[in-house]
This record gives C-alpha cells, structure tokens and sequence, in this order.
C-alpha cells in the first residue's frame, strides 16, 4: 500500500464496495475476485448485469477474463510496461482530463515524457500484450465517466509492488478517475484485517495510525498517553528481524498468529532464522509449521471466542462479537496484558471496547469510533470526531498529501527477479482458491471443504501439458532453484503457455519452497506472484495410474 | 420524481419507480411474501404480495407493480385473505407438512404463514411429489417434496453468483429446481456457497453440516464479521450449548446484505476442532510439555527480560498478525515500545 500512499496521501481503498454497481467501466487488474473475494465478486457481477463494460489485466484466464471486453493476458512481472502503454495511447489522443490534472496533481509533463518511451513495438514485446487490445482498453477506461480500478495481489506480490501500484494511480489520476463515487481505487486486502494491521500500528517505523517514529510531536503524544520514551529510530522490518537471527544477532521473537513458517517465500532461510533465535514465542490457535520452532507455544482464541474489531477492505471499522469463552481460557488481548504486566509495564483494560477508546484518543482517523457507534453498521474512516458519518469516499477535494495534491510518478518496467530461462523454463504464479485460505490450519480442519479439494494442485495449459506428456491427474515435479514439490496436474485453459499455478494451502506441498527472495524494496512484500520452475512428469511408487 | 398515493386510507409522497412492496415495506405495512429477497429482481411467482388498487378490476402483485402518481392501495381485506389463504392451501396440497420433524420448524416460512392465514393441506386433494432426500454433497441437502417452487435458489445462483449450478427443470407437475442432468453438486458445476440455502423459504435445502443440531429458536446468534478475506462480511454464529454449530446470513449487513462464500458460510468447523491448542506448551530438551498460563507467562516474561538485560531491548521484537483484531495489534505495538522498548514490531500485512 505504500505506492498508494505515495501518490495519494493514504494506502487505503478510495470507494465503498456498495457503490461498485454503478459503475461503467471496470478495469480489474491482478484480481481474481470470484475466489479470492468472492463477495466482492457479487458487487462487481451486479454492475456487468446491468451494462458495466469489463476490462482485465491478468495472465491468467480467470472467470472475469472470460466475460471481459477485453483481455489484456500480460506476462507475469510486465504491470509497468502495460499501464504505461495505456497511459501512452491516452496522452496521444488526448483522452486525459485536463482540468483535473490542472487542479490536482502535480508531476504530469515528466510522466507524460517517459510514457512516449512506451509505444506499441516496446510494450507488445514486453507485456506479450497486442496494442489494439492496449488502445481499446485505454479507451473504454478513459471515456467512461465513471471508471473503477480493482486490483489485487498481482499488483502487490512483485518486486515492483510499490511501483506498480503507483503505476495504478497514475492511469487513475491522469484520466480523473478518482474522488467520486464509483471511480477510485479499490486495492483488495487479502487478509481480514491487513487494513486494521497496518493502521494500528505493528510497524518498525509508525506509531498507530502511520505517526512516524521520526515525528517528534508524534512521539510526545504517545509518550504521555503510553508514560514511556519512545525510540526515535525506526526499529527492524520483519526480514530484517530474521536476516539477524541467522547471524546469530537477534535474541527473543514474539510471534502472533502468523505461520512464516509456511507463508513466507524462501523457506529455508525462514527455518533457518527460526533456529537460530534464542528464545521464540509463538501464540496461535492450531500447531503449524511455525510453532514446530518454539520455545513456548501460547494458545490463541479464534474470532468466535473474543470481542474486538476487524477493519475491512473498504475501511470499515467492524465488531467481532464473543460468541463462545475462549477455549484455553482467555483471549490474546488478554495474555498480552499479563505478559506486560510480568514484564513491569502495567496493561489494564476490562473489555477490548476500552483499547478501542484509547486507539480512538491517539490516532485522529479512528477518532470517532466507538464500540457503541459501530455497534450496527460499522464506520469506514477517516472519521475523526464522534459527531462524524465516516468517509465512504476519500478523496473528494484535496488528497492526503501535503499541499493537498497527488502525484504522478514516473516509472520504468524493470521486470521480475527471476524470469524464466531455458533450464527453468515456466514462469509460476502462486495464489489463493476460493475453497481454502492461506495455509489452510483452519480450511482443512473444515470437514466438507478439505473433502472437496484434499489436495494440492498445479494449474498447467493444455499445450504445455502436452509438450510433457502429462495428463490431467498425473503426478509431476515442479521445482525452482531453490527446492522442489510433487503435485498433482490439473490441465486448464485458465493458464497460459509458459505459466503455471500454485496455491499454497497445503503443508504436504509447501509452495513457497519454490517461490523466490525477490521483496519490494520499500515495503518487503515478496515476490509471490513470479519465479522460474520445470516441471518433469513422475509418478508415486505403488500407485497405479 | 415525487407523487402522492394511498396506502390502507394513509396518504403519502414517495419517489416515482420504486414497487409498492418496497414502499410498503419501508412505511412498515406488512406484506406477506414467499418468492420475495431483496438480493433478487422481483419475480412474481407466489402470488401473496397482492394487494387491491382501486380502479383495477383484479388485485396485483405488489412486488412487481410499481407506484403510479394518485394510486389508492389496499393491503389487506377479506378478498385478499381469502386469496392468501388459497394460494397456501394449494401449496400445502403438495407438501409434506411434517414440520414435527423438519429441519426447518420454527424459521420456515411457509408454516409461519399457513399458520397465519390457517391454510388446508386437504383442500385440494392430489397427486403429491415423492422424491427422495439428496445429500450427495458436502453442504447441501435437498428435500424436493419441500420446495414450492417460488425459484429463490435457482434465481440467486445465476442472478446473483451467476455459477448457473441449479435452474428449474422439467415442465407442469414435474418442474422443480434441479442441476444439469440431476448430476451430484461437485466443484465442477457448484462453488458450494450456500446461497440457495439462504433463500429457501422452506426446508427444501438446508445446510447439510448444521442439521440436528437444534432448532432455529433455540439458537444464540451472535453477530459477528468474517475472519477469512478482506471483504469483511458480516454473519450470525449460531451458538448452542457453548458450541458454534451452524452460519446464517445478517441480511441487513453493510458489505454482503445476506450474502457469502463457501468459507464465510461453511468455514466455522475449525473452531472446535480437536486440534486446537487449548494449554501452553513449553519446549524443554526438544519436547513440549504442557503448562498453566501463569507458568508459561511467568517463563516469557523473564526470559525476555533477561534477553532485553543481557543484550538491549534492540534484540528483542514480535510479529503482528493481520488475522488479528485491531485492538490486539494495537497492543502489539504497544507492548514492543513500552514493555520491551524498542520498535522492532512488524506485521505480516504485506504477506
């Protein structure tokens, strides 16, 4: 979300999800919302019932492609390339809104110089994409009054995730399809609460509500709320942390619900890091491959079993209501409050809604929520006072930077980490399905659902599949340079020639063997969504096929 | 536009194109439906929602009529109840009317309004459906003899998902809602929503993983949002017995308005699974053991403390979790700055 916030002011999506079926021009990028957000979806399929021309970017031929207008079937890791193209087609025609960018941005004359790099023979043989279908799409995109970009991890996912999205912006910006209802920027979150996470403050570098620890006034302000001094240096990223451990330079890690273990990329070196640490803490609700690293493993409580708050893709700030005791007898909030107060910082709170109100004092976006406010509807931030309605737009006059303008940024296509070569010559895309979720400690405890996909699977097309001798069910290899699995094929015309994919929830095939090291620089977000593999047909000793 | 029109003898001003169930519904007059959802175009079919129009020499489906300046509505009389009354009674003449036993008792529609109405089963004797109960699937069982017809599930499946799993089949008597060549629910023609489920009025589908566990009114229903995507739906747990035994749809929720997935509706079993982790464990010479909480936290505490001595509190930091709530990764974060005091606090948000 930090290309976002770059551009815009904030990392958040623009628009409300009921606004979705007015729009006109949808342009799905790297989204696959009729299983990653199949609810989403449904908003989204109720605006093509009624006339919504579609627009998608994706390499593979998801169900959206296939109902789509067009179909921009890019190479994975050529974002940049295509919406520059885009952006190049409309500044030639001129379809841009001109009083917009007058009014509101800043940037355009180098944006508009370094897009002319981009023309029809450059962006074909990067993207793989033919520039009729560039033109067409930037048309429907720009002449629309009322176009929406809904993108999703493969936005994210790439070692240009930041750039990419900024990429985003620009098309938005540059066409002024922003500030309005029905026109914006919907970035789907993968997670229930990534929104929540990232405003309330788990970051190296911000205090809740992205307060810089660099701010003085900022840190005064905690420092009289919290009665400690806070650190003015930004502490470890996440990778960071772990490049410490294996060197044997980082000493105690607390880790809360979050299985590494499995999701991270470039296993080994994760496992290496958890061996090293002196003393790990691990709090979760089922064993997964992470706790297997622990010294003390904390049991956790599932949404069922605690009260709190979710905050949504759409920024809404939402209950979760206790419905059973905790299992093991209390809920992290609590556990985290002993474990302060053993440690000699007092934590007290009777009721979460109490941690709620204290968020509310020191971070001015959740300013007006209050568990009584939220109690029906929710709120979607910003929403500073009590006596304010929420935001279902953001961006209506002034953007959240400073001087109230966006910016256009201007970027160059630089490519995946790793791209394929001729001893790994396919190009996996990993990602969810709609049946299972992540790493599938709660999907495959779920009877019915682990009976309707036991397993994992690689997504290969039919003429890939041919030139291997594989069929649909046979058992292959697939490995990259840094391990190997053995899958199960599915041949579909949803992938393309050259790419395959892999979701990641089974810890039989552990996906993110294969996957590489490559991070966004800024944000350390991994490149999931591109690395090189072979694929050699096998079988399973004793198994008749 | 704005125009004036009479409902039960009240005069009011409404928004011209809106139907007269909508603008009842909303004025809180009471209309009996059973093909009605507010996710669905109107359709029609049931025929309850008929209302009189003065000037119209036949009483009119209100859910497909739409309000016209001047018009004068009556919502009920006795012509209209005695309609209602027959149009249940013809539906109870194909039903199995075993409510004793039927999943459905207690939230069912139908018995809710031929209770109302006191609808006869034996006014209109016949030929009855006697299809055995399916089940072939994880989720969904279908009881035919049950369905009325009003087309609920088959229009949510391909209006609203649009995965075309389920239409209705077959012609006069034999119609019913069905999949293609009556074939079993897979993967392959089914995305297991429960969609369907959500809109029967009857007990003709019901979730398959959550009958006989209780009846409807015996259920705690706590309100609550989803913890799988980013979508943030809402739903009801229903809660026995200090048990999570079923989902059901919160149609008034801002985000999904009744609608969800197969994990928002059918992702629940996990929280009683036996393998959830119910006592701290603490690892010594490679084997964990189990613990009290005093113990376990008694153990972190002073070994991070002595960690943060030994070393500074630069060495010692967490990972946030973005399946947690808000008021958890707050504390997260605050515990790191105050209790340890470094910021060497991450989240697995760009993960």
């Amino acid at each position: 979300m930090a290309g976002l916030a770059t551009s815009l002011g904030a990392g958040a999506a623009t628009n409300s999800l009921d606004q979705m079926p007015d729009i006109d021009t949808l342009f799905l990028f790297g989204s696959n919302p009729t299983e990653g957000h199949p609810i989403v979806s449904l908003w989204l399929k109720k605006a093509l019932r009624i006339g919504a021309k579609l627009v998608v970017a994706d390499p593979r031929k998801i169900w959206m492609a296939k109902r789509a207008d067009v179909w921009l079937n890019l190479k994975p890791g050529s974002n940049i390339a295509l919406l520059n193209g885009m952006l190049n087609v409309i500044f030639q025609n001129g379809w841009e809104d001109k009083a917009f960018i007058a009014k509101r941005t800043e940037g355009v004359e180098e944006l508009k110089a370094k897009v002319t790099e981009y023309g029809p023979d450059v962006v074909e043989k990067i993207t793989g994409v033919s520039w009729d279908k560039i033109v067409e799409a930037a048309r429907l995109y720009a002449k629309a009054d009322k176009s929406m970009i809904v993108y999703g991890l493969g936005v994210t996912e790439h070692k240009t995730g930041t750039e990419n999205a900024m990429a985003i912006a620009n098309l938005s910006l540059a066409c002024g399809q922003i500030g309005r209802p029905s026109t914006g920027i919907m970035a789907l979150r993968g997670q229930n609460n990534v929104q929540g996470a990232s405003d309330l403050g788990p970051y190296p570098s911000s205090l809740p509500g992205y307060q810089s620890v660099l701010d003085p006034n900022a840190r005064a302000k905690f420092e009289k709320a919290w009665g400690v001094q806070i650190k003015d240096k930004a502490g470890l990223k996440s990778v960071e942390m772990l490049d410490e451990c294996t060197k044997g330079n980082f000493k105690g890690l607390y880790i809360l619900g979050y299985d590494i273990a499995q999701t991270d990329p470039n296993l080994n070196h994760v496992w290496k890091a958890l061996e090293s640490v002196e003393f790990l803490v691990v709090q979760d609700i089922f064993h997964t491959e992470t706790t297997r690293f622990a010294d003390v493993i904390l049991p956790g409580a599932s949404f069922a079993e605690k009260d709190g708050t979710f905050t949504n893709g759409e920024r809404r700030v939402q209950r979760v209501r206790k419905a059973i005791d905790p299992l093991c007898g209390m809920a992290e909030w609590q556990a985290l409050c002993e474990l302060s107060s053993k440690m000699g910082y007092e934590m007290n709170y009777n009721h979460p809604s109490e941690i709620m109100d204290e968020i509310a004092s020191l971070v001015p976006t959740y300013g007006g929520i209050d568990y009584r406010r939220i109690d029906e509807k929710g709120l979607q931030w910003p929403c500073p006072t009590k006596d304010h309605p929420g935001t279902s737009t953001l961006y209506t006059d002034i953007f959240s930077r400073p001087g109230g303008l966006a910016q256009f940024m201007s970027l160059d296509h630089t490519g995946s980490g790793e791209k394929p070569d001729n001893e790994y010559p396919y190009v996996l895309i990993t990602g969810r399905i709609r049946e299972h979720y992540n790493n599938g400690s709660m999907t495959r405890r779920c009877g019915g659902i682990l009976e309707l996909v036991p397993e994992e699977y690689i997504e290969i097309s039919h003429e890939d599949a041919a030139e291997l001798g594989v069929l649909n069910g046979d058992w292959v290899n697939v490995s990259s340079r840094r391990g190997q699995i053995k899958v199960r094929a599915k041949v579909t015309d949803r992938s393309q020639p050259g790419n395959v994919f892999l979701s990641f929830h089974h810890p039989e095939a552990l996906t993110n063997m294969l996957t590489s090291g490559y991070r966004d620089p800024v944000t350390g977000t991994p490149e999931y969504k591109s690395c090189a593999v072979k694929i050699e047909k096998t079988y399973i000793e004793g198994e008749w096929t | 536009m704005s125009i004036s029109i009479t409902i039960n003898g009240r005069s009011m001003t409404v928004e011209q194109g809106r139907t007269i169930l909508e603008i009842c519904r909303e004025a809180g007059i009471r209309i009996p439906t059973l093909c009605h959802d507010e996710r669905l175009e109107p359709y029609g079919g049931c025929r309850l929602c008929l209302v009189e129009v003065k000037g119209m020499a036949r009483p009119l489906a209100s859910c497909t009529t739409p309000v016209q300046d001047g018009m004068e509505i009556t919502t009920e009389s006795t012509l209209l109840r005695q309609l209602r009354r027959t149009n249940l009674s013809l539906i109870l003449s194909n039903h199995p009317n075993d409510c004793m036993k039927c999943e459905q008792n207690g939230s069912c529609m139908l018995q809710d309004l031929a209770y109302e109405y006191d609808a006869d089963g034996d006014m209109f004797k016949g030929d009855k459906w006697d299809l055995p109960k399916r089940e072939d699937n994880p989720f969904i069982t279908y009881e035919p003899n049950k369905c009325i017809l009003c087309s609920r599930c088959t229009r949510i499946c391909n209006e609203v998902v649009m995965a075309g799993t389920i239409d209705l089949t077959g012609r006069g008597f034999r119609t019913m809602p069905d999949t293609a060549y009556s074939k079993p629910r897979t993967l392959e023609n089914c995305e297991f929503c429960g969609q369907c489920v959500s809109a029967c009025p009857t007990g003709a589908l019901t979730d398959k993983r959550g009958r006989g566990f209780g009846r409807d009114y015996e259920m705690k229903k706590v309100k609550t949002t989803c913890t799988y995507c980013g979508t943030g739906c809402n739903f009801y747990l229903n809660v026995k017995n200090n048990k999570v035994v079923k989902v059901t749809s919160a149609f008034d929720a801002p985000v999904n308005r009744g609608n969800l997935c197969i994990k928002g509706r059918y992702g629940y079993e996990f929280i009683h699974n036996p393998d959830r982790i119910k006592i701290p464990l603490i690892k010594r010479k490679g084997v964990f053991h189990k613990a009290s909480w005093d113990e376990a936290l008694d153990l972190v505490a002073t070994r991070f403390k002595s960690l943060i001595e030994r070393y500074g509190p630069e060495k010692v930091g967490a990972f946030s979790s973005a399946r947690c709530t808000n008021e958890e990764n707050y504390l997260l974060a605050k515990w790191v700055r105050c209790a340890v005091g470094s910021n060497n606090v991450d989240n697995c948000a760009r993960v």
